[in-house]
């Protein structure tokens, strides 16, 4: 009786030391909380970037890819050459890179992905980042050749994107609900409305990642969101929809806060062809009369960088031009009276749902109200706002998160629905499409962001925030945003 | 009797036909294109086209209509536009979820109601009765997602006896399933089980007044005696109408305690299908739900005809 007592315990002893050595090893799964579910998993054929942030890097890869920073390294493409004139770039692939069901990764690959974007009926939602390519030609099973009708400064660039990813024409037909890629982690499950869980794909031809298994976890609700990080339910939230949380996850030591910067700039985005904001008097009396650090205090609870053109802060050809549209009522005042609208009009905010936009437009309506202009407030769904704003153009004032990465070329649009029409800026940018040289086309970015912001064609807001929230132990997430994607090569337990 | 029934399945049928009308013109006027939605802002004309030629978009809302009612006459509820899966085994893979947190609300809400409504009604007057009346009333003001949030606050976060939201999925195990299930069961068994407390008491205190109540006294049972044989079981009856109400409020209504709890749940797939722009998944979700409760009624009424003839002979 004593004996098997012993033994009972002993066993209990040594199994609950196996437990203890098995929590001193490094964790290798990791549950990640993002707040929208992609709606399928193909990255070539939608505009969600929920999509992105699953697949990106982590299932599909490119030819070139966004590192954290923001930087273009090769991906797929191992190296290229591209001739003088700057039209025909020679990609070679890496050798020996499978896709997750066992077929070879080759230049027909790269062919039928480039092609498949470029086609007719292609559903790509970035059509115009292929809008150059002439020709996809294989030379050998590693080499490919692509010819541009014209140079693009941009094209490693655009095939960076998500949207860009290779994939294989065998497992085409499935890709969106079962993708399958070349990247570090092959897709396992998803439980629709729930989760989807990947893992890692043991035949990888780069660095293995630290991490076995990640499950991304959908929680569209920033109360949920709040309690599933403080129950310790998820281990990091990508991108926590309660900015003013954060101060109570900064105060706890189980918990980091990774405070970063997006593609994304908020803009109070303007009809320039509805009276009277066809007037720039009017509309440089809008940009003096908002407060932007108020909307960002306000809206956003401090969280965003002041903006004072269409153009990303971190990025090296960013030029400050907040002066240019500084807060001053007294000068808003009198540029409406001489446009003839002293005793201020009406126009109407439409806000669709971010409570960038919500919380933002609430406070400039209010800013608004100060120079006589009376905004009416409407809220719509993103469906509506497409339908309406986007599409329909119809509108006054529309606040909007641009989060295209380099989207300033839309300013080259005249039907883009903000429907600012410059011939000298479609020049510029005309220009700088043919540009390679970095330090030109910086140049010329510069050159972009001032005449853009002395139109005044929109009200240049704040760059938006990236918040994401982890637990302290979890090493190598994205601190900025270039992209959406969720990198989890990248990731790993420090405990 | 069989005229009656009969009867009664023509008018389920033009229910369901005019009910079929009404949810597509209402789900189509809506503003907003699902190709546009999905494409984002960047989307070529063409593109576009081509998207909404491979989601049957192209062709005219009368024909989209009769396309999707004659699928769903033979069980085919369409593809979603979004998830690009069958709709039909979308709605089932939810149910999964809703179904079960429907009647575990309902088995939790009656648990609490029946002892509570006979309790108040067995002392009607007393400091007991107005403890559960202030308490039932407590519970029919306060909001379900408020009770929610809280349990979530004491229970998970707190106390850590509970996730604070998600489905661990039934392959898990069924404890571990309705564990998952419990706090959101909870949060809304309660505002029900305030609402079906005081119904049944007040139908206990009608029925005390019946004759044949008295009756019953007379012959020698005692009060308790009395109220629990021949009392209970006549006041189920506007009780039991009441339960079936709250079972279809439950399956449909939990959209904000699915939120809450983030719950694959049925009421988060029309959430998230609505601001998708998802028509053929809104329109089959609300379709069914239609059908669901315009089914159980017929089978109530069928059910009270058998009871009552006088029912039988006036339709």
């Amino acid at each position: 009786m004593t004996k098997q007592m012993f033994r009972t315990v002993s066993s209990v002893l040594a199994m609950s030391v196996s437990v203890l050595a098995g929590q001193a090893l490094a964790k290798s799964d990791i549950t990640i909380a993002m707040q929208l579910e992609p709606p399928h998993l193909d990255p070539t054929s939608a505009a969600a970037q929920a999509i992105d942030s699953v697949v990106y890097t982590n299932v599909f890869e490119g030819l070139t890819r966004f590192m954290g920073d923001g930087s273009v390294v090769p991906g797929l493409a191992e190296m290229w050459e591209i001739s003088d004139d700057g039209t025909v770039y020679t990609f070679t692939l890496r050798d020996g890179v499978t896709f997750h069901d066992g077929t070879t990764m080759d230049a027909e690959d790269v062919k039928f992905s480039l092609d498949r974007a470029t086609a007719e009926d292609s559903a790509n939602a970035q059509k115009a980042l292929f809008a150059g390519i002439e020709t996809v030609e294989v030379v050998d099973p590693l080499t490919v050749k692509v010819t541009l009708s014209e140079p693009n400064g941009s094209f490693l660039f655009n095939m960076a994107w998500g949207d860009a990813v290779i994939v294989a024409p065998e497992s085409i037909d499935g890709i969106k609900t079962n993708p399958v890629g070349t990247g570090a982690f092959a897709f396992g499950e998803w439980v629709q409305g729930d989760s989807i869980t990947l893992n890692r794909n043991p035949n990888y031809w780069g660095n293995e990642p630290a991490l076995e298994t990640a499950t991304f976890k959908f929680i569209s609700d920033p109360t949920a969101a709040f309690a599933a990080m403080m129950a310790e339910d998820v281990d990091a939230f990508d991108n926590f929809p309660a900015p003013e949380n954060l101060p109570q996850f900064e105060a706890d030591p189980r918990f980091k806060v990774l405070v970063g910067s997006t593609e994304g700039e908020t803009i109070l985005s303007t009809n320039n062809k509805q009276p009277p904001f066809d007037d720039i008097r009017v509309r440089q009396a809008l940009a003096h009369a908002i407060d932007r650090q108020a909307i960002i205090d306000g809206a956003m609870f401090g969280y965003g960088t002041p903006i004072g053109s269409h153009f990303a802060p971190h990025n090296p050809a960013y030029v400050d031009l907040t002066g240019n549209s500084a807060y001053d009522l007294e000068k808003a005042k009198a540029l409406l009276a001489e446009a003839g609208f002293a005793d201020g009009f009406e126009t109407t905010l439409h806000l669709p749902p971010p409570s960038y936009a919500r919380r933002g437009g609430e406070i400039i309506a209010a800013q608004l109200a100060e120079i006589g202009i009376t905004a009416e407030i409407i809220n719509v769904e993103w469906a509506q706002w497409l339908e309406s704003v986007f599409n329909g153009k119809d509108f006054g004032l529309t606040i909007v998160s641009h989060t295209e990465p380099m989207d300033i070329g839309i300013y080259a649009r005249p039907e883009y629905y903000f429907q600012y029409e410059s011939t000298d800026f479609q020049t510029l940018m005309a220009t700088l499409n043919s540009t390679t040289a970095p330090e030109e086309r910086a140049k010329i970015l510069g050159e972009a962001q001032r005449l853009i912001a002395n139109d005044y064609v929109n009200g240049y807001l704040f760059q938006l925030a990236k918040l994401g929230v982890a637990k302290a132990g979890v090493q190598g997430l994205w601190e900025n945003a270039p992209t959406a994607a969720i990198d989890l090569t990248a990731i790993s337990w420090n405990e | 009797m069989l005229r009656y029934a009969l009867k009664r399945l023509l008018s389920l049928i033009l229910s369901l036909a005019v009910a079929s009308v009404v949810i597509f013109a209402v789900i189509e006027i809506a503003p907003g294109d699902p190709a546009s939605f999905m494409l984002g802002v960047n989307a070529q004309a063409d593109t576009l086209a081509a998207l909404r030629a491979e989601l049957g978009l192209d062709v005219s809302k009368v024909q989209r209509y009769f396309n999707w009612v004659s699928g769903m006459l033979v069980g085919d509820f369409g593809t979603s536009y979004t998830y690009r899966t069958p709709v039909s085994q979308m709605i089932a893979d939810r149910l999964w979820v809703s179904l079960p947190l429907a009647l575990y609300a309902l088995t939790l809400s009656t648990l609490i109601a029946f002892p509570a409504g006979i309790y108040a009604a067995a002392r009607r007057g007393k400091p007991g009765d107005l403890a559960v009346m202030g308490a039932t009333q407590l519970g029919v003001a306060v909001p379900n997602f408020w009770f929610a949030m809280m349990l979530v606050l004491i229970f998970a976060i707190n106390l850590r006896w509970f996730n604070a939201g998600g489905f661990s999925g039934w392959d898990t195990g069924i404890l571990a399933g309705l564990h998952s299930l419990t706090l959101p069961a909870i949060a809304l068994a309660l505002p029900q089980a305030a609402i079906l407390a005081r119904v049944m008491r007040s139908a206990l205190l009608d029925i005390l007044g019946e004759d044949f109540m008295r009756t019953a006294r007379a012959k020698g049972l005692n009060p308790r005696q009395a109220l629990w044989r021949h009392g209970v079981r006549n006041a189920l009856i506007p009780v039991l109408t009441i339960i079936g109400l709250q079972f279809s409020f439950l399956l449909a209504g939990s959209i904000i305690i699915e939120q809450v709890f983030y719950l694959p749940g049925l009421g988060r797939l029309v959430f998230q299908a609505i601001s998708a722009r998802d028509l053929i998944v809104v329109e089959s979700v609300v379709m069914l739900l239609v059908f669901a409760v315009i089914t159980v009624n017929f089978l109530v009424d069928l059910a009270y005809a058998a009871v009552d003839p006088r029912l039988r002979s006036r339709t």
